[in-house]
């Protein structure tokens, strides 16, 4: 029977069938973070159980550190310094990895992973985060799970598991120049809604889909879990086995032979039958903005806010905005480029790219936090750092940051931020705040102009300036 | 014991479609290291201004609603960030079911695994409910999990569950210890596993000695 990515991925992970609509399911790896993992250990000490596979955990410190330039391995927020400490001890106690807060590998759990070759393609990922959708990239099933659930895999390896349906989405055609990944799945999530996945792993396939980088193919399975999906896949192609194999350095190269005749096979059958379908087409994107409250609120850089219905109204109060009127040259007073969506070295680039030789706007304060100490090192020697901190750009340590505000990064009530994350909700970035949802290319552009800004026209200054100094 | 098999209350109308776990738990509430005190961040934003005093016109802030056990709310509930904080809030707080058309994936298996129950039903249902429970008047709902019915003012509904997260709300269940119970078949699962794929064996130990 002809089957798709996703069921070879749960029959290959299938310790027993429990009824109808469960399996229990075998974790390959478990990531922890400091704030959704103390009750599941705290939990574990009550019922006198241990972890059960020790080694195949790791633990990381990134939501509730602070980001400051300089990096005071101190944490001042007492319950903040408290979570970590706990951390530590739990991981000690339990034989767990742990990347502490003054770790020079520390990061972002869903940048660190990936970058220290952890993940591979064919397994099962978990972590009590949302965006572990992310390893979909490499054609390993990921996904968030909640507190009770750290506990069970903790102490089993296993999760009991409700199979989703099978979605697929169709991607052909070229990103036109001034888009990207982030701007591809804002377009889709408008598109099928908040909801639009609920229930499904979603399949992303198509020749868009081939050409990305394999940070652009995290950037588009990290969102996924914004349009509801349980779930994201991209099948594992030459790109993706060569990136594990450049980060792994243990036994994945001693197995290198093995694992690429098994990684081989992750793929759909051609007659696999999916749930359902979606197509799109590349070439017919422009950079998007979420001008709402939700990230299936966005639209077109060129594009007008909709009128309201009941949903948006609320959201336009929230956010400030009129009905009717263009989202291009909303003024910003603050930029955010960081979070496990748009942290890694190649959205640094972008952002290096559009800002080099130019300035922040006055009245504008902007950020970078690089998703880990690897990808701020590297930065540092390709001379992005420079070019960012000489635009008046804070250059600033690796976590979470201002993408959910557990730090001392927020936004002030009212104020407006060009933001790279996943989440424009309501207070997520500071009560009161407002996000607005973009790549890292348009944030970069925000932040030179002052304003939302169609990239593609500082890209074009760009262009006519290099014609006119070289031509 | 209290009786599980039934929740009768009052329901306070809260239709707002993706109401995201940031806004049931926001941020500042998730600095623990236990599970105590969410009752006060449940809904803090929507509860409270700015200067951290009640907004009188939430529901839950109205006098009519003082007490309620039950939730009405709109589609996608719960969507966004897995925290189980939310559900632990909405617990604490005295919420013992929420009634909505959909629910976000994670949300739900965490209110599963610490029993608030959730009832999905039609928007069409969910909409003659939220008529009922926004008066006053005829704001109170039983739900009977051994009926499998949700009766308001002037509805009653069936609604499902599946059997294993029906005998769970109604007998609790130690998930981990009945996994436990199979831990020579999960053993014997990861030995065949890591032989056929010894690349995967170890994977985070290993990260620190390469």
């Amino acid at each position: 029977m002809a089957k798709t990515l996703y069921q070879k991925l749960v029959d290959t992970h299938t310790v027993a069938r429990l009824d109808a609509q469960n399996v229990l399911l075998y974790a390959d790896l478990h990531l922890m973070n400091e704030y959704t993992s103390p009750q599941a250990f705290a939990g574990l000490r009550e019922a006198g159980r241990v972890v059960a596979v020790p080694g195949q955990h790791m633990a990381v410190v990134d939501h509730i550190i602070p980001t400051h330039p300089v990096r005071i391995r101190v944490i001042e927020d007492p319950a903040s310094a408290l979570q970590a400490s706990n951390l530590a001890k739990n991981c000690a106690e339990h034989g767990i990895v742990l990347f502490d807060t003054g770790d020079a590998l520390q990061g972002i759990e869903h940048v660190i992973a990936p970058e220290l070759g952890m993940i591979r393609p064919g397994m099962v990922v978990l972590c009590g985060d949302s965006h572990t959708t992310t390893y979909g990239a490499f054609g390993a099933l990921g996904f968030g799970i909640g507190t009770s659930e750290v506990e069970h895999v903790l102490a089993t390896q296993t999760l009991v598991y409700r199979r989703a349906q099978d979605m697929r989405i169709h991607v052909e055609g070229e990103l036109p120049t001034g888009t990207s990944a982030k701007d591809l799945i804002l377009h889709i999530i408008s598109r099928i809604g908040a909801q639009g996945a609920r229930g499904y792993v979603v399949e992303f396939v198509g020749s868009a889909i081939t050409t990305l980088s394999m940070e652009a193919r995290m950037t588009l399975c990290n969102m996924a879990v914004e349009a509801g999906a349980r779930g994201a896949l991209i099948a594992p192609d030459a790109k993706a086995t060569r990136y594990v194999l450049e980060h792994a350095r243990d036994a994945a190269h001693t197995y290198a032979s093995e694992a690429l005749a098994d990684w081989q096979q992750l793929l759909s059958d051609t007659d696999a039958h999916f749930d359902a379908e979606h197509r799109f087409n590349a070439s017919e994107i422009a950079p998007y903005v979420t001008w709402g409250t939700s990230p299936d609120q966005a639209i077109p850089v060129t594009g007008t806010v909709p009128q309201a219905d009941a949903a948006s109204a609320r959201a336009l109060r929230y956010t400030g905005l009129q009905a009717g009127s263009p989202i291009e040259g909303v003024p910003v007073q603050r930029v955010f480029i960081g979070s496990c969506t748009n942290a890694r070295i190649e959205d640094l680039r972008e952002v290096a790219a559009i800002v080099r030789g130019r300035r922040v706007a006055a009245g504008v304060r902007a950020m970078v936090v690089p998703g880990s100490g690897a990808v701020r090192r590297q930065a540092e020697q390709e001379g992005i750092a420079d070019v960012l901190i000489a635009s008046g750009f804070e250059w600033r340590q690796p976590g979470c940051s201002m993408c959910l505000a557990m730090n001392d990064d927020f936004l002030a009530p009212g104020e407006r931020c060009a933001s790279t994350t996943n989440r424009n909700f309501e207070g997520r970035q500071g009560r009161g705040g407002i996000t607005h949802l973009m790549s890292p290319a348009m944030a970069a552009a925000a932040a030179i102009t002052g304003r939302i800004t169609d990239v593609r026209q500082l890209q074009a200054a760009q262009l006519s300036h290099t014609e006119a100094t070289h031509g | 014991m209290a009786d599980t098999t039934r929740i009768e209350g009052i329901a306070a109308p809260l239709p707002t479609p993706n109401l995201d776990t940031d806004q049931i738990m926001p941020k500042q509430f998730l600095r623990g290291i236990d599970k105590a005190g969410l009752d006060k961040g449940l809904l803090y934003d929507l509860r409270y201004d700015a200067d951290h005093q009640p907004r009188g016109e939430f529901v839950l802030n109205q006098p009519a609603y003082q007490g309620a056990s039950i939730l009405v709310g709109g589609s996608n509930f719960g969507c966004g960030s897995s925290r189980e904080h939310a559900v632990w809030g909405l617990q604490q707080f005295g919420i013992r079911a929420v009634i909505a058309p959909s629910f976000g994936e994670i949300f739900y298996s965490n209110a599963m695994n610490n029993r608030l129950l959730l009832v999905m039903l039609d928007v069409a249902d969910v909409q003659r409910i939220l008529a009922d429970v926004s008066n006053p008047a005829t704001h109170r709902i039983a739900i009977d999990v051994q009926t499998m019915t949700v009766k308001s003012h002037s509805v009653t509904l069936p609604f499902t569950l599946s059997e294993r997260h029906r005998h769970m709300f109604l007998h609790g269940l130690d998930m981990i210890g009945a996994t436990l119970a199979r831990w020579s078949e999960i053993d014997a699962f990861q030995q065949a596993h890591w032989h056929t794929r010894p690349w995967l064996r170890n994977i985070a130990a290993t990260t620190r000695t390469r």
